[in-house]
């Protein structure tokens, strides 16, 4: 899985990183939801279509902050916290960068009932 | 020819355990007709949520004394709608003993908990409700009229006469089948909530609530740069407070949204509610803003649209709905789908009834009077310029600036009118349109 600690992260030096926010790490923060993990990638990320990206706004934009962007100007994407809320392709604009579906039926995100 | 002779399973498929897809199947269940209720979570309302408000008497028809067993968390007796500035706030607070008597109005749930005995309802009714399964894809017969789904279990072909597509705002049933024309992010906003925990002691103090009385608070200017508004509400032993959040700004802004929360619960008008709540949940749907502007076509042969599928949910401003409009729809998706299978007549011209009925009713009457108000409401001048200038107006009205006499109202509101840079031709304008949409 990758490493979602904050401190090896490389952010837009205009964010902070998440784990500076509310008092709580990120992790923290994304383990108050539960996910049932399938191991098969229910969004698929073609990471050398967003190579050519200059607005890269679904790092910002995912609320689950699943999009990594790596030193090479790439970026890494996880599936396994996903809200499956579908910003990402709404606010990706290069053609073939997401492949997007809903995961195996009973799998993914899992709201508390209290 | 065997795609036309082939055999139904059933007589509608409704794809999606949601308050649409459950009242869809509710009514068509009750008809008489064979039903089946797919959802993809492990169980009906698994996947769902929301800004906090649902307005159940659209239920009145279907669940006679519906309040006796919802499971809700509080009635909402109290609406506040805040403006903020970073250092302001002005607010207009609105209570009713009414709301809290049966019939009611709205009420605070959790979805998973609400959706859930919502489906429990439609199942009671003979609806076969199949959990954990995803429709992958539209069956269709070689006049392409839609026939079933197609689910991700093996041998998971489902055919029908009629297929309800309940299945959310990102509907790849309803853009498979080309009734979507465009699906721009800037129609878009993203909502992201924390849900903290607090006792209900603490929370009835600090709200100014008994019992289950609850307190609803909607918020405009305190997003930051991103064009968007807040919420903060009461459940039983917790509240709620989040930001929706328009998606082609967040990107734009670099403003993360849990940043956005963050700053929120710290401004001087908020924090003193949220102290000490404890994180319970964070989550993070993402609903519609557009209104009509990016409503699809909500029929075709052989299927029918309803709830957030069909981009049925009203965001504007003062108006946060959308469970009751999905509700609304879906009770007339099952009612057309019933009236279509006795017909013998499921294309698209037996299922016409569908469009009448949601033009008849609130449904696409609430959306067509507030056509204008979601723009208005995200516009860079409501969010951006109106909030400073009108908290200034109320600060200089109040202020008592001895030993300098009180200016005159009228000077003060063309003062801060210009120094919020807002030219008076644009106030105008928006006054207008508030008023078309609002009035």
């Amino acid at each position: 899985m990758t490493d979602h600690s904050g401190d090896t992260r490389s952010h837009p030096a205009q964010i902070l990183a998440p784990n500076e926010w509310g008092g709580m790490s990120f992790q923290e923060r994304m383990a108050t939801a539960e996910f049932r993990i399938h191991h098969q990638a229910h969004i698929v990320v073609d990471g050398s279509v967003c190579e050519g990206c200059s607005t890269r706004e679904c790092i910002v934009a995912c609320p689950a902050n699943l999009f990594i962007p790596t030193s090479d100007g790439g970026i890494v994407f996880n599936h396994e916290q996903c809200f499956e809320c579908g910003t990402c392709y709404l606010v990706c604009n290069k053609e073939g960068a997401i492949s997007w579906n809903y995961p195996e039926g009973g799998h993914g995100v899992v709201f508390r009932r209290t | 020819m065997t795609d036309e002779t082939t055999a139904t399973d059933v007589d509608v498929i409704v794809v999606g355990g949601g308050p649409a897809g459950s009242c869809a199947a509710l009514v068509a269940a009750r008809a008489g007709l064979s039903v089946v209720l797919l959802e993809r979570g492990p169980f009906p309302g698994s996947k769902n949520m929301y800004g906090g408000v649902v307005y159940p008497r659209i239920l009145d028809e279907l669940i006679p004394n519906w309040w006796e067993e919802a499971p809700i968390q509080r009635w909402v007796t109290r609406r506040s709608t805040m403006l903020l500035t970073d250092t302001q706030a002005l607010t207009v607070d609105f209570r009713a003993e009414a709301w809290g008597k049966p019939p009611y109005n709205g009420a605070t749930a959790f979805r998973p908990d609400f959706d859930n005995w919502l489906a429990g309802h439609a199942q009671a009714a003979g609806a076969q409700l199949i959990t954990s399964t995803t429709a992958t894809g539209l069956l269709r017969d070689n006049t392409g009229k839609v026939v079933g789904v197609r689910t991700d279990r093996p041998d998971g072909d489902l055919h029908a006469h009629v297929v309800i597509a309940c299945d959310g705002v990102n509907s790849f049933l309803s853009k498979e089948a080309g009734l979507y024309e465009h699906t721009d992010a800037k129609h878009f906003t993203l909502g992201v909530k924390e849900t903290l925990a607090l006792p209900k002691d603490v929370i009835d103090e600090r709200f100014g609530v008994r019992g289950r009385e609850g307190v609803d608070i909607e918020i405009i200017g305190a997003t930051g740069g991103v064009n968007g508004g807040g919420f903060l509400y009461t459940n039983l032993d917790t509240i709620a407070v989040g930001v929706v959040l328009k998606l082609n700004k967040l990107g734009s802004q670099q403003q993360r949204p849990e940043q956005i929360i963050a700053s929120l619960k710290q401004h001087s008008a908020i924090a003193p509610l949220v102290q000490d709540g404890e994180l319970k949940e964070y989550s993070a749907p993402h609903i519609h803003a557009a209104g009509l502007k990016l409503m699809p076509n909500m029929t075709t042969d052989g299927m029918l649209v309803a709830g957030d599928a069909a981009a049925l949910c009203l965001a504007a401003g003062i108006w946060l709905e959308g469970v009751n409009f999905a509700m609304a729809s879906g009770m007339y998706a099952g009612e057309t789908a019933v009236e279509a299978v006795r017909a013998g007549d499921t294309s698209a011209g037996g299922l016409a009834g569908y469009q009448r009925r949601l033009s008849d009713t609130f449904v696409l009457r609430d959306h067509r009077k507030l056509r204008r108000a979601p723009e208005l409401v995200l516009s860079d001048r409501v969010q951006h310029l109106y909030p400073g200038m009108v908290a200034n107006v109320v600060e200089r009205m109040f202020r008592v600036d001895n030993p300098t006499p009180k200016p005159g109202v009228r000077r003060i509101l063309n003062q801060e009118r210009k120094r919020a840079g807002v030219r008076r031709r644009d106030l105008l304008r928006d006054g207008w349109t508030g008023f078309r949409s609002f009035g």
